[in-house]
């Protein structure tokens, strides 16, 4: 298999020469500067590498860059539009959701995703979709909050 | 799950995105007070000396405040404070942020005691050439230590500029003001800011012991809920952490780790991946690592080195007690005490080894030019990683530089430098900057460990519930928290170092977590013996009103008086509580527990924390900390234990080492007691001291089980 020469990553097509096997996690860090994405585990266990590949939440550490092909990318550097924050990140500001935020990329990734799919989770259906993410600081509780204030916002509601 | 939601109280901070290369004096840190002097190009400076040797011997010694004493004039520079001609004011700072937001607390403490917006303030932290020297970030003393000195730092410079806007327009200083970074006159109607009081002049003055403080009750920015600074920048991704950091040219670099704890390298056949394209093979001794164009390469690289280590049988998991006990020194005669006499007990209870497993794990990018080593890294101590450096490679002082960008977390397990070694040992090999970021595995493999531990009890209680004798021995695990706070005529105490098989250290709340499960176990064990409520027979022997009255709170606020107590009838539900005492914080826990009898699992569905740390910062952090240690405590508490054999970490993986996960989180209250007459004490870790204990006494009694080891269930509950 020849070495992958273009991406697409948040609305543009990127240029980059990566062997196909390589983790598409490291190319976009590595080769497209896009560090968001965080390396946690490299075994698809805490999420913190999650990146969305035509609106699903993926684990780019467990997906080879050459599976992509011409499919959507999008990143945490990605989600702001004419600089105004997804619903979600500005939930995650409100509730003061972060310690060290090492987590909030995937974190927002996956929970922008459950949003696109479910726009108003019960706790439950959070905490099942959600589960596959570590927070190591263990801010559980917060990040819930935030997701519930991110789907009443989405609503059009205040709080 | 209600997470505290104070937005209506939060105030945005934004910082000033300046290279932090920039800088108004001329020479690297760390500096003596002359030296600073001299090379200070302007503006007010206020700076906060102490005497360092003493310092770093104090924090070497104990890993606690290094206050002075005696004599000797303070020379050396602990932190300092810079108001620049356009009113920029900047902290430098030797601590880390690690996620425990020290970075907004400092910020807000310049803020309040300077009158000056929050978003003209910037904190310079934990870059070793532009700060000054600090032991490390760790023991919850940025609190305590810091936070009272930099507050009299930025008073300082409000006095001074008051003073020189008094001279100016020679007025009585009684009739200033200062406020939003200037200093008005009233009467007059005149105003004028920082920037221009301080222009074109170079004041170094140095902080006062004496200067007036503003008191709790008058507090507009500490003690509310101030925003975690830059936290825009986290929420987009741009925030670069160490693993982040880029420079031109870099490669990325692997090490070759060993077969097993303790092993040496016997031989290496390293042709493989030396003819693999543009990879570098390094051998130092038993160091052998690659440097290649990415990771992947580097990654096959390792893979294809042969070698051979020579190994040496290492004691195992199910040895470890025994082995504990047998190498403790000044071990205690065996307690000659009747065990069968009435009111007495006694008891053994153990803790696992557990891992911090921070999600950033060690990493660091290295570059050299010439003799010149700068060196990004995640850390609690800059400048504890700097002395290695030096060390490693027989540097001077100055020229090492290393820079710690917020870190993603660390609860005590990075203290230790091993990743900034390596990534400069493998840059210097091969010629340009390298970047090396430690696999999961190796994080769990190579860093430290929290220590595991035996703790002996022998207690006696009077037929009225009164404590009598207390005898209390721990083996390995450490001495914090080792005294109870309970009132007991007849007590020993005591801690006794061990020969640990892994590599042991720090964790957040060091020993207090094993000190205060066993001791708490026991207490409950005492008060079901004597058919005592576990809330009643603790104040019956507690005396310290602070203990009291975060006792009380917690168990009002659980509802404890009113919940059926179960004595182990074991119908799946039960509730425990736990009292702590730590790092100058007061901590009680209540919670509740449901048992699937079925399937012995066991879910912690309700925990109610009251704290109480003198004087509240900033509330909104403080909650998050709590609530943070309340479910990080609970991995130890419930399923978390490093597995080892014959040299071997077993489960170095998430998916063999459980960490709590959203569905392990309960409902969470906490209660926060402020007590503004009393100095704020730090909170990163008093708070996780009551959650086993708390949950451990639930089990018993949901089923009548009682449990004395650490992890409580790593498999369920055998019911
Ligand atoms: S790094 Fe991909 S799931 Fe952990
Ligand atoms: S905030 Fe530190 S890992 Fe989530």
């Amino acid at each position: 298999m020849s070495n992958v020469t273009s991406l697409h990553v948040n609305g543009t097509g990127r240029t980059c020469d990566a062997a196909p096997e390589r983790s598409l996690l490291s190319v976009l860090r590595d080769d497209l500067a896009l560090t968001g994405a965080k390396y946690g585990c490299g075994e698809g266990q805490c999420g913190a590498c999650t990146v969305l590949v035509d609106g699903v939440p993926i684990r780019s550490c467990q997906t080879p860059v050459g599976a992509i092909g011409p499919q959507k990318i999008t990143t945490i550097e990605g989600l702001e539009r004419d600089g105004r924050l997804h619903p979600l990140q500005q939930a995650l500001l409100e509730v003061g959701a972060f310690q060290c935020a090492y987590c909030a990329s995937g974190m927002i990734m996956s929970g922008v995703a459950l949003l696109g799919k479910n726009p108003n989770p019960t706790e439950p259906e959070i905490i099942r979709f959600m589960d596959g993410n570590i927070c190591r600081c263990a801010g559980y509780g917060r990040i819930i909050d935030a997701i519930k204030l991110a789907a009443s916002a989405a609503k059009g509601g205040t709080q | 799950m209600k997470a505290g939601k104070s937005s209506a109280e939060r105030v945005t901070v934004q910082t000033i995105d300046r290279p932090a290369t920039e800088r108004p004096w001329a020479v690297a840190a760390p500096w003596s007070r002359r030296e600073f002097v001299k090379a200070f190009t302007g503006g007010m400076a206020v700076l906060w000396l102490v005497d360092l040797p003493r310092a770093r011997a104090a924090q070497a010694e104990s890993g606690s405040s290094g206050r002075r004493g005696g004599q000797r004039r303070p020379t050396a520079l602990a932190a300092w404070l810079h108001i620049a001609a356009d009113g920029t004011v900047t902290l430098f700072s030797g601590k880390a942020e690690v996620g425990q937001n020290v970075r907004t607390s400092l910020t807000a403490c310049v803020a309040e005691e300077l009158a000056t917006p929050l978003a003209s303030i910037r904190a310079v932290l934990a870059d070793t050439s532009l700060v000054p020297y600090d032991a490390g970030t760790f023991g919850s003393r940025s609190t305590p230590d810091m936070v009272p000195q930099i507050r009299r730092v930025a008073a300082t410079a409000r006095e001074a500029l008051v003073d020189l806007a008094a001279k100016k327009w020679s007025v009585g200083r009684d009739t200033l003001s200062a406020a939003d970074g200037k200093i008005r006159h009233a009467t007059s109607n005149r105003a004028i800011g920082y920037g221009e009081l301080t222009r074109g002049e170079k004041f170094v003055l140095d902080v006062s012991d004496s200067v007036r403080l503003k008191p709790a009750t008058d507090w507009k920015v500490l003690g509310t809920s101030v925003r975690k600074v830059d936290a825009r920048r986290y929420v987009t991704g741009q925030h670069a952490y160490a693993v982040d950091i880029s420079r031109p040219g870099m490669l990325h670099g692997r090490v070759l780790r060993p077969a097993a704890f303790g092993a040496t390298l016997a031989s290496l056949d390293a042709s493989g991946a030396e003819a693999m394209r543009g990879v570098t093979v390094v051998r130092d001794g038993n160091f052998v690592g690659v440097t290649a164009a990415t990771e992947h390469v580097a990654a096959q690289a390792v893979a294809a080195l042969r070698a051979e280590w020579k190994t040496a049988p290492q004691v195992s998991e199910r040895d470890l007690f025994a082995h504990l006990r047998s190498t403790a020194r000044n071990a205690p005669a065996a307690d000659a005490s009747d065990p069968t006499t009435p009111g007495a007990s006694r008891q053994t209870y153990t803790v696992a080894y557990i891992a911090h497993t921070p999600l950033e794990p060690r990493a660091a990018v290295a570059e050299w030019q010439g003799e010149q080593l700068t060196v990004w890294t995640g850390s609690q101590r800059p400048f504890g990683v700097h002395g290695e450096l030096v060390q490693a490679f027989r540097l001077p002082d100055k020229s090492v530089r290393v820079i710690v960008p917020d870190t993603g977390s660390g609860y005590g397990g990075k203290h230790s430098g091993e990743a900034a070694v390596e990534a400069a040992r493998l840059a210097r090999a091969a010629g340009k900057p390298v970047k090396l970021v430690w696999t999961r595995e190796e994080e769990f493999t190579w860093a430290y460990f929290r220590p595991a531990g035996v703790i002996d009890i022998a207690s006696s209680v009077a037929a009225d519930g009164r404590l009598m004798r207390w005898e209390y021995h721990n083996y390995n695990s450490g001495g914090a928290g080792l005294r109870a706070l309970y009132d007991v005529p007849d007590r020993k105490e005591e801690y006794h170092g061990a020969q640990s098989p892994l590599r042991q250290g720090s964790y957040r709340a060091l020993a207090s977590t094993a000190n205060h499960f066993a001791r708490e176990t026991h207490i409950d064990e005492l008060a079901r013996s004597l058919k005592l409520d576990p809330v009643e027979f603790r104040l019956k022997n507690l005396r310290d009103p602070r203990a009291r009255a975060v006792l009380e709170a917690a168990a009002r606020a659980f509802g404890w008086g009113q919940s059926t107590r179960r004595d182990g009838r074991g119908d799946g539900r039960g509730i425990g509580i736990a009292l702590g005492f730590e790092k100058a914080g007061y901590v009680a826990t209540c919670a509740e527990v449901a048992i699937d009898k079925a399937t012995g699992k066991v879910r912690v569905v309700r925990v109610v924390e009251s704290f109480e740390c003198g004087a509240i910062l900033n509330p909104d952090h403080l909650k998050n900390q709590i609530e943070g240690c309340i479910v990080q405590g609970l991995g130890g508490a419930l399923f978390e234990a490093i597995r080892f054999e014959n040299g071997h970490i077993l489960n170095p993986r998430f998916s063999q080492y459980r960490v709590p996960r959203f569905s392990d989180t309960p409902a969470i209250q906490v209660v926060l007691l402020d007590r503004k007459d009393l100095t704020s004490a730090g909170a990163g870790e008093a708070p996780i001291v009551g959650i086993a204990p708390a949950v451990g006494n639930a089990i018993f009694d949901a089923s009548g089980i009682r449990l004395r080891s650490l992890p409580l269930v790593p498999n369920g509950l055998k019911v």
